[in-house]
């Protein structure tokens, strides 16, 4: 590196300065520009690598080979459902939900969606019936409404929107990082649909001029090049979860607590539940069909089981909640399933919502019942 | 290495090459030099280690060079030189009264850092007393290989591990082989072997404490070499100038390209690459050529990006490295490539030994044939640079797989050059080529994967056999 230098330490100055001065232009173009958004709508998956079984979530990404992102056009554009063209003769159903409906200590062939495929289901003019996995591992009804809004673009003939109680409380539908993420989109559901939700809290804020930077969006990029890098291992391996050989066992007894959140028996408050995002799920939708499911829980017969189900529900609320749920005015084209006593005790896993392989396959079978109805109709 | 630490060392060096003359230059590398070992040792669940394991590289560098120049230790500037070691080490370890420390964990009490101080200079003193001037030199020969052993053998780790942790009271039951990770061993006892064996030939320069240290424990180069020669280190030292815009910019050159290749593109590729556990999960062979290339281009940008990191930071300094990458998977032969990669370790290797080897089969009584006495050179040398990775059987196989793949290519060239046939057509350079670079990857499956069996597994997955 031997140059004739003019003056040296003008030199190395002005060096300096052009290289702050590009750096700080480069930054506020990507301030200007929606990067971190576009970038999420590039994706090598279904061109080198087949798109996802279910939306990538991981809480240990190098043994998972997934990332957990809020982009939303990252996860879907990973996601098998945005392969195109749309098979013609194909029946789409698409499943939402929280972490049981994702499969949490599931792998991907033993989950509800998996077992579904593997009937091979035909409806009764020939097409094949397809589930899909949409899913995501966080519980608040409104995260589902966002994934639901999007997914429409996937054209399904059918929706499946697992629901648990613990989905409902307005306390809980926001701050989900999947929800605050995605701000300008929610925004625009409550306009739409005029929801309840308390989004003028100072948390839930509007994006500053820094977060639009490359350096404030350096985490959400570097994890979006992950998920494309992941893909690579996820075409070779398959895997999309790291399931630990053990894990801490659900808790069967309780204190003698029957509080719930805010909530004071006998009934719900039903002002704190977030029933008008369901009903904005079902207006959203629209023709599309809807199966509600209410998900199984675990039932415990330990100590305080006559005021607790389970670590999250007492008996009152949750009773309460499934009266709510049975007598809510469905609409013609969306159906409830209540199976919340459907799976035995023994095959929950690590909480009272997560099931092992066995209890998924059993509630396939109960779920794929319901969709024969329906589709027979 | 983090890019603050990178950012620290950067601009250390850049004040460190700002500094006229040279003997305050090279007191202050000491100096920083013995700080960045005590900041960049690991956290060990073994108590006070984090102290003690960069104490005692400083105490063998003290030592060796007692051993080494047993007359000039005793002399002002050295007794000075000495001073500042041993106010790093007392400094770091009275930080533990102010509730700060340089090291990941507290160091211990200071009076045992006391009593260990007046121990070395008793072990110093020991030294440079004994008439025969051999002695210490080979005691401290076998202390390094073993404590080399101790550090690379799991099942001796393990020992150690639970040795260690008696010593502190801890509980031996939980004692774990990997607690023992001294940073920076590897390329210290390198160097450090490398001037015994100097000394035991009378090739040392004559040299003070300062630089002899400056040389061992060079913060640029300290993690991952390169592995320069001390003659060669010394002579830059005392004639280096002031750093000027030209030196300035070719350091920031190659540390930002070394920072490019190790964070962004050896980092990214390390998501995708081989590894222990992925090998047992990849189920077609397409996708286990993938990550084995990625693992092959990821171990050379890891190293080579360190490399030039090191050599950027050295630049700043005044101190120009020794390369230790040119381009090695663009090489049409297994020599070449080993000409290439790593230049400094295998240098080390071929003059420590693998010449004094093959000389001594040469001149041995009975005669050797020389393909045998070849065999055995390169063979030996690799499965020995296998063991300083680790004493492990993958390593070994690593080792002779190179072994037999460089005596192959001394056999074919052996046979060209006897029937004067063209080895240097294009055609047959590209072939070499792509076939020298699927050789050398194929041979990370030994290197990478934790044992034979697994390397054998994976070896039939990339050919279709599972």
């Amino acid at each position: 590196m031997e140059q004739n230098l003019p003056d040296g330490k003008k030199f190395v100055r002005n060096i300096a300065i052009k290289a702050l001065v590009i750096f700080l232009v480069v930054n506020l173009i990507a301030a200007g520009l929606p990067t971190e958004k576009w970038l999420g709508k590039v994706s090598l998956y279904h061109y080198l690598f087949p798109g996802r079984w279910r939306f990538s979530w991981s809480e240990d990404p190098g043994a998972a080979y997934a990332v957990s992102t809020n982009n939303m056009d990252a996860l879907f554009t990973s996601h098998e459902v945005s392969a195109r063209p749309v098979p013609e003769d194909e029946f789409r159903i698409f499943f939402f939900g929280d972490s049981s409906i994702w499969g949490y200590l599931l792998e991907k062939e033993e989950t509800l969606t998996a077992y579904i495929n593997a009937a091979n289901l035909l409806t009764p003019d020939g097409k094949t019936v397809r589930a899909y996995n949409l899913g995501y591992p966080t519980i608040s009804l409104t995260k589902d409404l966002l994934l639901i809004e999007r997914s429409l673009a996937y054209e399904p003939d059918l929706i499946v929107w697992g629901v648990t109680l613990e989905a409902f409380p307005t306390e809980k539908q926001i701050f989900t990082p999947l929800v605050e993420e995605n701000e300008p989109e929610i925004r625009a559901l409550i306009q739409s649909y005029d929801l309840e939700l308390g989004v003028n809290d100072a948390s839930f804020s509007a994006e500053t001029l820094l977060n639009r930077t490359i350096i404030g969006q350096r985490r959400a990029i570097a994890d979006l090049l992950r998920l494309q890098l992941y893909g690579v291992l996820w075409a070779a391996t398959g895997i999309d979860q790291d399931i630990p050989e053990t894990y801490p066992s659900l808790q069967v007894n309780y204190d003698p607590d029957d509080s719930y959140y805010d909530f004071s028996p006998p009934n719900l408050d039903r002002d704190q539940l977030a029933l008008d995002v369901l009903q904005a799920g079902m207006e959203l939708t629209g023709d599309i069909p809807v199966l509600f499911v209410n998900e199984p829980i675990y039932i415990s017969s330990g100590e305080n089981s006559a005021i607790r189900y389970n670590f999250y529900y007492p008996i009152w609320a949750y009773d309460d909640y499934r009266d709510i749920m049975a007598n809510m005015s469905w609409p013609s084209n969306s159906y409830y399933l209540d199976l919340w006593d459907q799976i035995p005790p023994e095959h929950f896993t690590n909480t009272a919502i997560h099931v092992d392989p066995a209890g998924s396959h059993q509630l396939a079978d109960l779920v794929i019942e319901k969709i024969q109805e329906i589709i027979g109709d | 290495m983090s890019l603050l630490q990178l950012a620290v060392f950067a601009a250390a060096g850049i004040l460190i090459g700002a500094i006229k003359k040279p003997p305050p230059r090279i007191r202050l590398i000491v100096f920083f030099s013995a700080l960045v070992i005590y900041w960049l040792q690991p956290a060990s669940a073994i108590r006070y280690l984090e102290f003690w394991l960069p104490t005692l590289t400083i105490a063998l560098v003290i030592l060796v060079y007692a051993a080494c120049f047993p007359d000039s230790i005793r002399e002002h500037r050295n007794l000075a030189d000495l001073g500042i070691l041993a106010a790093v080490w007392l400094t770091v370890g009275l930080l533990r009264y102010l509730g700060v420390s340089l090291t990941s964990t507290t160091p211990p009490q200071f009076s045992i850092i006391a009593l260990y101080s007046l121990g070395l200079l008793a072990a110093i003193a020991a030294l440079t007393m004994l008439k025969a001037k051999r002695i210490p030199v080979l005691v401290l020969l076998v202390l390094i290989l073993t404590i080399f052993l101790f550090l690379k053998n799991e099942h001796l780790a393990q020992l150690s591990s639970v040795w260690l942790r008696k010593l502190t009271g801890q509980d031996p039951a939980l004692a774990r082989s990997f607690e023992l990770i001294w940073l920076g061993y590897s390329y210290t006892a390198f160097r450090l072997l490398h001037i015994l064996f100097d000394k035991r030939k009378d090739r040392l320069p004559d040299m003070d404490l300062a630089e002899f240290a400056s040389y061992v424990i060079f913060f640029p180069a300290f993690i991952a070499g390169p592995i320069d020669r001390v003659q060669n280190f010394t002579k830059q030292m005392r004639a280096s100038p002031v750093i000027d815009a030209a030196r300035f910019i070719a350091g920031m050159e190659r540390l930002t390209l070394g920072i490019f290749k190790k964070f962004v593109l050896a980092d990214s590729l390390a998501l995708i690459s081989l590894n222990a556990i992925n090998a047992e999960q990849i189920n077609n062979t397409l996708w286990g050529w993938i990550i084995l290339y990625a693992y092959s281009f990821r171990i050379l940008l890891d190293f080579s990006g360190y490399t030039d990191i090191a050599i950027g930071i050295g630049i700043f300094t005044g101190i120009q490295l020794p390369e230790n990458f040119n381009r090695p998977y663009l090489k049409s032969n297994l020599t070449e490539f080993w000409n290439n990669w790593h230049m400094t370790l295998t240098q080390w290797f071929r003059a420590y030994f693998f010449n004094p080897l093959t000389r001594a089969l040469r001149s041995a009584k009975v005669e050797i044939p020389l393909p045998l006495i070849i065999a055995t050179g390169q063979v030996s040398t690799m499965v020995i640079i296998g063991l300083w990775h680790g004493i492990s059987w993958s390593f070994v196989s690593w080792g002779a797989w190179h072994g037999i793949g460089l005596f192959i290519h001394n056999r074919w060239s052996t046979f060209l050059k006897n029937r004067q046939l063209n080895s240097n057509s294009a055609w047959l350079r590209a072939f070499g080529t792509i076939f020298t670079f699927q050789y050398v990857a194929l041979g990370w499956v030994w290197f990478v994967l934790p044992s034979p069996e697994l390397g054998w597994q994976f070896f039939q997955l990339l050919f279709g056999v599972v």
